[in-house]
């Protein structure tokens, strides 16, 4: 179980670069402003972009866990 | 748009479809990131925003219309692409792959609100008029927009 209860849940496995990103830019819009999304994915490159991703656009990511081959974000809505 | 964030102005010259696919993942990775995005198509690179339709009015510009045949589904690799053989392969390759490919990137750009602008000067040497291109191209222009564009944040030439 997760510390953070996400409002909604994106899988973005199997998705290549840019495309995790894209989707999330696209649901992170219809998450409440101070509510969690939480992205599960499986390119490699996710985790360096999800990162830079929140960083620019100013969103907060509070987790980024990797379990077997599949990385976990879990990102706060800030604006 | 978030205030304060750089433009990112892309200019698309190549018509191949490598370099095409690098374009439109750093346009849709922008756009994803909220900065104001947009893709100058000049020259060879018109191809990817015309309908596909034959052009051009003179006898040479229907001769390059025929031979340089724009539409995102004809667009083939910068190497390897032996008469189309290459162009089925690097489309098999990626779909096996998971990679999204150029036509879907093109849709998730437009999706995004990239804006596309397409170069006067290159469809008036070519024959290619508006009405060849795809409804989704918001304006055509010429090289002083994209200067204007690309002085307020990133600009790249493919």
């Amino acid at each position: 179980m997760s510390e953070f209860t996400p409002e909604k849940t994106l899988d973005a496995q199997g998705l290549k670069c840019p495309m995790p990103v894209v989707k999330t830019s696209k649901e992170i819009k219809g998450i409440s402003v101070g509510g969690v999304l939480e992205v599960l994915a499986t390119d490699p490159g996710s985790m360096a972009d999800i990162t830079a991703w929140t960083k620019s656009t100013g969103n907060e990511l509070l987790k980024a866990d990797r379990d077997e081959g599949v990385f976990k974000f879990y990102i706060r809505r800030v604006k | 748009m978030s205030e304060g964030m750089e433009k990112c102005s892309i200019v698309v010259f190549s018509g191949d479809m490598d370099k095409m696919i690098a374009a439109f993942i750093i346009a849709t990775t922008a756009a994803a990131m909220g900065r104001e995005t947009s893709m100058f198509f000049t020259f060879w690179g018109v191809k990817a925003i015309q309908k596909g339709n034959l052009t051009g009015e003179s006898f040479l510009e229907r001769m390059l219309g025929l031979m340089n045949r724009g539409g995102i589904d004809r667009i083939g690799p910068s190497r390897f692409n032996f008469g189309g053989i290459g162009r089925w392969m690097f489309k098999k390759m990626m779909k096996d792959k998971g990679v999204t490919s150029l036509a879907e990137l093109r849709e998730m750009a437009i999706d995004l609100g990239v804006k596309f602008l397409a170069c006067d000067m290159s469809m008036d040497v070519m024959g290619i008029s508006r009405e060849d291109l795809i409804d989704e191209v918001a304006d055509v222009v010429g090289a002083a927009t994209y200067c204007s564009n690309a002085l307020e944040g990133q600009a790249l030439f493919i």
